[in-house]
């Protein structure tokens, strides 16, 4: 349900790497833990982006699995709930699945599109 | 038509980031401690601002509040009647109206906040339980207010949330006579989600566990800041 809020998010982000030029493709690596709805993501990012650098610019992921660590008995396990007491009693850290990060994206070199507006 | 892939590799929230860090900066230039306060629509974030403000339980402790809602100012209004620096930030005033807060809203309103007068910025964000949880501000610290009303899963519901605070006032207390709800499971609940959270019982409307919040705040008023 924060998909709108974080595809704005995004776009700042692309926008400042893009420097000026046009986008035509965001490589995201998400993490389960982020509680994003890819499918939400991918409408509400259609939306944001029109009108600027990256109209049209296809928004592509990767999922991580939420992985935790206990740091007192070193357990690790994968998370399907959101558990981060260990059994031991101890507290357990996300070693995966925090992830929200643009990895790359794919832009139009600013000469050759100056040169195919001629 | 040639196309190259640029390599970004950095959290998609980094704009939003680059503007927190300038916001703590400029929190840190005046000595001011900022509490980002977040929580669901009702949870009684002013009423508790409004008891732990009100009285002399911060002693000598000068807070500001400045006050995030979509729209309206009835808010801010109750907390100016305590005679403290208060400041309005609507989001449907050239935000577009979003459900949260961000370091960008903060930083528009830097110039209106009386920052060299105050040690404390008490930023009470929009009721809502998720996005503000994603957008750092350039707060010291991240509290949150669940009210016993909410039920007893709100923590698993919304892990990002509770994750993101380090104290979680658990309000409306003086409601437990007339609720089915088993507090003791509500705070093991947020124990499981986050083990290093504090909680705290309080009833802003009593005035139960008050002095706790505000000892915690005091506490935050007192550290040394540290890079965002």
């Amino acid at each position: 349900m924060h998909e709108l809020s974080l595809s704005e998010a995004i776009l700042g982000t692309v926008l400042k790497h893009a420097a000026g030029r046009h986008v035509t493709a965001v490589d995201m690596t998400i993490g389960a833990l982020r509680q994003v709805v890819p499918d939400s993501l991918e409408f509400y990012w259609g939306i944001v982006a029109r009108d600027t650098l990256c109209e049209g610019a296809e928004l592509r992921h990767t999922m991580v699995a939420g992985r935790a660590r206990c740091e007192t008995c070193e357990k690790e396990w994968e998370l399907d709930l959101p558990i981060f007491l260990c059994g031991c009693g101890g507290t357990a850290r996300a070693v995966a699945g925090e992830e929200f990060e643009v990895e790359s994206i794919v832009v139009e070199d600013k000469e050759d599109a100056c040169i195919a507006q001629r | 038509m040639h196309r190259t892939k640029v390599t970004i590799a950095s959290d998609a929230l980094d704009a939003n980031t680059t503007i927190a860090a300038a916001n703590r900066s400029d929190f840190d230039r005046d000595e001011v401690r900022v509490v980002n306060l977040m929580s669901s629509p009702g949870a009684g974030k002013t009423t508790l601002l409004e008891r732990v403000l009100g009285g002399d339980a911060l002693g000598e402790l000068r807070a500001g509040v400045l006050e995030g809602d979509v729209q309206g100012s009835f808010d801010a209004d109750r907390l100016a009647l305590l005679h403290i620096p208060v400041t309005q930030l609507n989001t449907g005033n050239g935000f577009g109206g979003e459900c949260h807060l961000d370091a960008n809203m903060v930083r528009s309103a830097l110039p209106s906040l009386p920052l060299a007068d105050i040690d404390l910025l008490l930023v009470e964000n929009v009721g809502n339980l998720v996005c503000p949880a994603e957008f750092r501000i350039g707060e010291d610290a991240r509290a949150m207010v669940a009210s016993v009303t909410e039920g007893v899963e709100k923590p698993l519901k919304y892990p990002l949330m509770f994750r993101a605070c380090e104290l979680v006032v658990i309000n409306k207390i003086d409601l437990l006579p007339h609720l089915d709800l088993d507090v003791d499971r509500l705070v093991a609940n947020v124990g499981q989600v986050n083990p290093e959270a504090r909680c705290l019982l309080v009833s802003a409307k009593t005035g139960e566990g008050i002095d706790q919040f505000a000892d915690w705040l005091a506490e935050v008023a007192g550290r040394v800041p540290t890079a965002a």
